[in-house]
């Protein structure tokens, strides 16, 4: 396939995989600052922002109500919802010809719904409810492209896009939580605030999951081994660079791509690190460096399909 | 004169939803001069009589909304939000009869195959040059004009592969030729989305009328390029070249790309190496064929054209002359709808193919004659004057609804450089049921069906009718506020 339309079709999914997770990130913290003290609410949404790499203005503070109009409708910051549905759609439409009308539709859907609403749309009515239209505009894009997008090359690049988006922002939400895990480790796995690690859970989708596997019962790093090396949860991070190597191998086969290997290297390098990692031995060491690494490593992952796929050096290509 | 004489205005009283429809000099296209339904309109009429208002309102909104979620758009530049409209679309369909579309079909063909005779020997031996028919500096100072084709071998001949020519109908109900367009003519998209969208809006009435289908359109076009191919490529690889995302054609590239299941690219997927045309993919390089190019000539190569260009590809032209890349349409077709070569293009029929035009032209008066010039100059107020080389509306106007100061910066323009100009009678363009606001009223409308040009001419039956919106305007483009409506050509 065209390099420029693999490239569109990998940030058009990055895109929309972003807005959905700051869609749900927000609707958590909302819904949570209904149970918890004012305090504690300002610090969940300073940890939200660094979670999400977004830096207020020296000296600003907006407040929720604030802070989640600007991670929802600023155009001009390219952190928001808003932002990241019309930047996706830009993707797309390089792509039309790609994608399936459905698809396309769909997104287009969305983004003018979302591109017509204003604050009081989201106050006005359940915030809840406002967020909870988000992802699901988002999720049904996904099940239609499931159901309407033959599994060739720009499948796999939209694969690429979702999957390391999502591996790099599950480990800079576990990093934002550092300081609690730590802690609350050091206290022998007591845990202080149930609702903040439930919080966390559901800011990936994962408490309904994690207590299929161990209970109710919410252990720091028992939340912290799911979230990052769980084999089977879709928004672990080790399923997600699974998902992430199979789709890059599969793009190697598709194109026989003389430099696929290196590619190939970097990933299975990052998968094999969290497929023999060991929970008590990532947190007893330095569980920051690790985290960092993991979001390095996506990274240099990301440069490298640029390098081999899409802007490869002309004389590399004339070569071949 | 074409011009619409009032005083035969017939005094006529339509019941609603037809209360505010006008008649006058102009031709109607539903009803005949006594106010009945033409016979091929008469079931259209007895549907909008049975039809609440408010139901051709809630087809009209689930219409654009359509339109809308499909983004058939085109962008309006210089405003922050909302920047994407849709093409004013109409929902009343227009319909023309068998028989006139055989005529249509017959006189377009001719004319088709005269202008690629006529490319073909501008650009080699220049024989009608040589036997006097049209006069020298006319090709060699038309800005379209490209000596660097001089002698260039196109592919089978065939210059021209994608035509789409504008048709007024006459007062007198004959259809006449307006405007060749030979470079990179648009707007078939929107042939083929307002048909989807009518099949939904008024889908018994579709079945009916025995409408002739338009919808392989695009296999047709993909035949007609494949056919361009180098003869040792088998199984060529064609793409379509656009300008990019910000042209206000992107959508239409988009959904012919789609149509042909080809590669939409831009200059930059492209390059040249060795005199043959790649596509950078995620495999390496791919060789290309044949291209689809919607990007103007001036644009296609900085090395050979516009160094300034970078919507296209350094060395295209090369390969181009090497024989190893097939352009459609060929480069330097512009010279062939230049507007005052038009005033020729029946002297050109019969100089190729010794027939009668089977369409007329339009009256034009060539600015270089001297006695053509004195006259236009003294009556610019009733002529419609248009730059040669301008299309989209741009460039003209349009004597009767001019101001002093308008008719005399294009006195001035005439004289400083008549060769840009051509003037022609303000014509009366038949006039089509609209559905406006709630009524059904006659808005003024031209025809552009689209052509493509292999060994034969074939034409998808129907074409793009514009219509001009605003009451008693007649500029159709939609540059222009113009819009469209779907066109039936039906089995009488």
């Amino acid at each position: 396939m065209l390099s420029s339309d693999a490239d569109s079709l990998y940030w058009m999914s990055r895109y929309l995989e972003r807005a959905e997770h700051t869609a749900r990130m927000i609707d958590v913290n909302i819904v949570l600052m209904l149970d918890q003290s004012p305090a504690f609410a300002d610090l969940r949404w300073s940890r939200l922002l660094s979670s999400l790499r977004v830096t207020l203005p020296e000296g600003e503070s907006l407040g929720a109500r604030g802070i989640t109009e600007l991670l929802t409708l600023d155009r001009a910051g390219s952190a928001s919802i808003i932002a990241c549905l019309t930047s996706a759609r830009d993707n797309a439409r390089q792509v039309r010809e790609q994608i399936s009308s459905e698809m396309w539709e769909q997104l287009n859907r969305l983004y003018l719904h979302m591109s017509a609403a204003d604050a009081g749309d989201i106050w006005n009515e359940q915030p809840h409810e406002f967020f909870r239209a988000i992802k699901e505009g988002i999720q049904l894009f996904q099940g239609i492209t499931d159901c309407t997008m033959p599994r060739n090359q720009g499948w796999q690049f939209m694969d690429v896009g979702r999957f390391i988006e999502r591996a790099s922002k599950t480990a800079a939400l576990v990093d934002a939580h550092y300081d609690e895990l730590a802690e609350a480790q050091e206290r022998d796995n007591g845990v202080t605030d149930y609702l903040d690690w439930v919080g966390l859970l559901k800011s990936r989708t994962a408490f309904e999951a994690y207590c299929q596997v161990y209970t109710a019962d919410l252990r720091p790093d028992r939340i912290a081994e799911f979230l990052l090396l769980n084999a089977d949860f879709p928004h672990s991070i080790r399923y997600a660079v699974h998902r992430l190597q199979a789709a890059l191998k599969a793009i190697g086969r598709a194109t026989g791509a003389r430099k696929a290997g290196s590619v190939d290297r970097l990933t299975g390098r990052l998968q094999s690190m969290l497929d023999y990692g060991q929970i008590d031995e990532i947190m007893a060491g330095n569980m920051q460096a690790f985290l960092a690494d993991i979001q390095q490593q996506c990274l240099h992952i990301h440069r490298s399909i640029y390098q081999v796929y899409i802007t490869p050096p002309i004389e590399s290509i004339l070569q071949a | 004169m074409l011009t619409r004489s009032p005083e035969n205005k017939p005094e006529f009283k339509f019941d609603p939803p037809f209360a505010r429809y006008e008649l006058d000099g102009a031709y109607d296209e539903m009803f005949d001069a006594a106010g009945a339904p033409r016979a091929h309109y008469a079931a259209l009429f007895r549907r909008l009589c049975e039809l609440p208002v408010d139901e051709l309102r809630r087809r009209e909104q689930a219409a654009e909304l359509s339109f809308l979620q499909q983004g058939i758009t085109f962008t309006v530049y210089g405003r922050d939000e909302g920047t994407e409209r849709i093409i004013p679309h109409d929902l009343l369909p227009r319909i023309i009869t068998s028989r006139d579309w055989a005529t249509i079909e017959a006189g377009l063909a001719q004319r088709i195959r005269a202008l690629n005779l006529f490319l073909k020997d501008i650009y080699h031996e220049g024989r009608i040059l040589a036997a006097g028919v049209l006069p020298r500096e006319l090709i060699f100072t038309c800005r379209h004009y490209r000596r660097e084709m001089r002698g260039v071998h196109v592919p089978r001949d065939i210059y021209i592969s994608i035509i789409g020519t504008d048709l007024v109908r006459l007062p007198d109900g004959r259809f006449a030729v307006l405007e060749d367009n030979l470079r990179v003519p648009s707007g078939v998209s929107y042939m083929l989305a307002n048909r989807r969208v009518m099949r939904h809006v008024f889908p018994m009435m579709f079945r009916n009328y025995g409408v002739r289908p338009i919808d392989h359109y695009g296999q047709a076009l993909l035949m007609t390029l494949r056919a361009l191919a180098p003869a040792d490529r088998p199984e060529p690889t064609i793409v379509l070249l656009t300008p990019g995302v910000f042209n206000s054609a992107y959508y239409e590239h988009t959904f012919l790309a789609r149509q042909m299941g080809i590669d939409l690219v831009e200059g930059g997927d492209l390059l040249v190496h060795d005199d043959v045309v790649y596509m950078r993919t995620t495999a390496g390089l791919r060789r290309v064929d044949v291209i689809y190019r919607r990007v103007d000539d001036d644009f296609l190569d900085p090395l050979a054209f516009r160094a300034d260009s970078i919507l296209g590809v350094a060395g295209l032209f090369n390969a181009y002359r090497a024989g190893n890349v097939a352009l459609a349409n060929a480069i330097g077709t512009g010279i062939a709808d230049d507007k005052a070569l038009y005033a020729y293009v029946p002297s050109i029929i019969r100089y190729y193919l010794g027939e009668e035009p089977i369409l007329p032209n339009v009256e034009t008066h060539l600015l270089t004659d001297e006695t053509q010039r004195r006259y236009v100059l003294e009556h610019l107020h009733e002529l419609v004057v248009k730059a040669v080389g301008e299309s989209g509306g741009y460039g003209m106007l349009i004597g009767p609804h001019s101001t002093a100061e308008q008719r005399d910066e294009f006195r001035r323009r005439i004289i400083a450089d008549p060769r840009n100009y051509i003037a022609q009678p303000t014509l009366a363009l038949s006039r089509a049921p609209c559905f406006i606001d709630g009524q059904i009223e006659a808005r003024h409308v031209d025809l552009r069906p689209y052509i493509l040009f292999g060994e034969e001419a074939t034409l998808a039956p129907g074409g793009l009718t514009r219509v001009a919106l605003q009451r008693g305007s007649l500029v159709v483009n939609s540059s222009q506020g113009g819009g469209s409506k779907d066109t039936w050509v039906i089995d009488e």
